[in-house]
């Protein structure tokens, strides 16, 4: 059993180090290939009062006169020894940036993945029990409606109703405008937080609850399930004993999968309602050619979306007893 | 009385052929026949005449799509939902055809000890396993972990207690090394003589004659005839219906006669006798006349020239 963790962890470190090796090399030559002039973007509207020579000693600052080849080089060497770099926008170490960034963030889609996965489970197996009735059909069409719609027009949606119309939340920002750092309470941050929340949750509903359903379905037409009729198992008893058996596995596995699409959600979500955390950093960096702040959030989201997919692989793998136990020697 | 009764029970679904065109299927049709208590009633015809879904029928698990008429009394009283809720499980049990009817995920001891269990049933069920050679840590397997053999055994186990009183056992042989099948069938027999009756569903006749007091004969969802284990004797003699005389000629020790053809499929269009085409007794009238079951020196048969 160890053994099989040990094995199992050392050949996903070797494929993660052979992912975030490549995942560097082609966001480093997209960066290259991108028509965004970084020292623009660094001047901003000061650009009337700069003049070419010292655009010349802002690039050399940064380094960004030299060719990118040297340049992801020197990243690269200075990454090995830990150092991830200055944020070009932010002016602050990138590891900073991103461990103040990954705080708002991760709360964020902790909550939104908790609340998805757990709804989304629970109304899966409300309609597989209630198959083709009208809580059924309800359940189908919210989601197959929502696998269809954008996040980012849900967020608008939310933010037009419970901010707009309803004034019951704030329409954007991690924290209230105006209010210094150490006033901001925790229920101002929970606050800031639901909508976010709800907008990444309502979508990530729909996947588990249609695989939900469809799979416990499956386990309930299953031989086994007979059996446990014709021994007199019914009802709840039914489904506690040999359904959910069966189907949380797969459900949690597929919810680990879905770090992927999460976080892909977060980074809409979040630029909806100027939320200060991963995602908006991300877009940020992107769109003003901050080159070491991107490569730092491209590589930490790698690795947050492959820890995803390992839990997922792990679980599937070291749970199922038909994975976890060889065959028995024949008595 | 019989403790059950079967009475013109049919069983048929639905099936799609080629998109949306329906067309159902009979698998057991207009089938007659009632067990007492102590006594072992075999089932016997090829794999996939429907047999199974006779034992479903049954204990009242059928899927949805499937449509019975006809009626199933137990100890005289019309077997229903809610008397099966009663009985399933304890009174009535099913032994199941293969591993597939354990949950994959349950250990197996765990599985076996129901709502129903207490601890009578434990320590019945502890011995069965002794008798039946499997270890202790066989409880603590998973079914895949289960040879063939062993998956068969603890099937049996789940049905063959004390309390029952009724089991229908699927095909619960095949598999089974010969001692153990001797050991299960001895099993069955032991629990017949203490009053349960015992529905067993084979396809293998030389089993079945091995334990019961009458065999019902199964061909193309129709039991073509009911007859005393005994009638099975000699050249087959005292066998009303050409199919049974031909499968119990089949047997290697009385001539290894290969029957030849397939069984039909069963739609709705069928006319005359279904095994026609197969008889070696056939006559003109066969292709027309479909023969109903009557009584042919105290047994059942569906032929029009059984005498
Ligand atoms: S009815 Fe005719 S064809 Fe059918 S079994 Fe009897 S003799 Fe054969």
């Amino acid at each position: 059993m160890i053994n099989g963790i040990m094995v199992f962890a050392g050949k996903k470190l070797i494929r993660l180090a052979a992912l975030l090796a490549s995942v560097s090399i082609i966001t480093f030559a997209l960066v290259a290939m991108s028509p965004i002039d970084p020292v623009q973007s660094y001047i901003g509207a000061d650009v009337m009062r700069v003049g070419a020579e010292q655009r010349q000693e802002i690039a050399a600052y940064w380094g960004l006169d030299r060719p990118f080849p040297e340049r992801f080089i020197k990243w690269t060497s200075a990454l090995l020894q830990g150092d991830m770099g200055t944020s070009m926008i932010y002016r602050e170490p990138v590891t900073h940036v991103i461990a103040e960034r990954f705080m708002h963030s991760a709360l964020l889609m902790a909550f939104a993945w908790l609340l998805s996965g757990v709804i989304g489970f629970i109304a899966g197996v409300a309609a597989a029990m209630r198959k083709d009735s009208w809580l059924d059909r309800l359940i189908k069409s919210y989601c197959y409606t929502l696998a269809s719609t954008p996040s980012f027009w849900i967020g608008l949606l939310l933010m037009m109703i419970f901010a707009v119309w309803l004034g019951w939340l704030p329409v954007g920002m991690g924290v209230p405008a105006g209010v210094l750092a150490e006033n901001v309470t925790w229920a101002d941050r929970l606050r800031h937080m639901v909508m976010p929340v709800l907008t990444l949750s309502v979508v990530g509903i729909a996947p588990i609850a249609l695989h939900t359903r469809q799979k416990l379905i499956d386990v309930m037409d299953s031989d086994f399930i007979l059996f446990a009729k014709a021994r007199g198992e019914r009802g709840l008893g039914l489904l506690l004993r040999h359904g959910l058996r069966n189907i949380a596995l797969p459900a949690i596995t597929l919810q680990f999968a879905s770090f992927g699409e999460l976080f892909g959600g977060a980074v809409l979500a979040e630029q909806v309602f100027s939320y200060p955390g991963l995602g908006q950093a991300t877009v940020e960096a992107g769109l003003r050619g901050d080159v070491p702040l991107l490569m730092g959030l491209v590589l930490c989201s790698t690795l947050f979306v492959f820890t995803g997919n390992a839990l997922a692989d792990y679980f599937y793998r070291m749970v199922d007893p038909r994975l976890r136990y060889r065959k028995e020697e024949r008595a | 009385m019989p403790l059950l009764e079967v009475n013109k029970l049919s069983i048929s679904f639905v099936q799609y052929v080629k998109g949306s065109v329906q067309q159902r299927i009979t698998v057991v049709d207009e089938l007659d026949f009632a067990i007492n208590e102590g006594e072992i009633v075999a089932v016997v015809g090829a794999s996939g005449s429907g047999k199974s879904l006779l034992a479903h029928a049954i204990m009242g698990i059928l899927p949805k799509n499937v449509e019975t008429t006809g009626s199933i009394l137990y100890g005289g009283e019309l077997l229903d939902e809610k008397l099966l809720r009663r009985h399933r499980g304890r009174e009535i049990a099913l032994v199941p055809q293969s591993i597939s009817f354990l949950d994959p995920l349950m250990r197996v001891g765990k599985q076996l000890h129901t709502r129903a269990d207490g601890e009578v049933q434990d320590k019945e069920r502890d011995s069965l396993f002794e008798r039946f050679q499997l270890g202790k840590h066989v409880a603590r397997l998973f079914p895949f972990q289960l040879s063939g053999g062993m998956a068969r055994k603890v099937l049996v186990s789940t049905a063959a207690l004390g309390r029952t009183r009724l089991i229908i056992a699927d095909e619960p042989t095949p598999g089974m090394h010969p001692d153990d099948v001797a050991e299960a069938l001895g099993r069955f027999k032991q629990l017949a003589e203490g009053g349960c009756a015992v529905l067993f569903i084979t396809h293998d006749i030389e089993a079945a004659l091995r334990i019961a007091d009458k065999v019902a004969v199964f061909y193309a969802g129709e039991a073509i005839e009911l007859a005393a284990a005994d009638d099975f004797k000699g050249q087959g003699e005292r066998l009303r219906h050409p199919y049974t005389k031909a499968l119990w000629r089949a047997l290697p020790q009385n001539g290894f006669e290969p029957i030849t053809g397939t069984q039909p499929a069963r739609s709705s269009d069928v006319q005359g006798c279904l095994f026609a085409a197969r008889c070696s007794s056939y006559a003109e009238d066969c292709k027309t006349k479909r023969p109903e079951s009557r009584e042919v020196r105290g047994g059942m048969v569906r032929c029009l020239h059984a005498t």
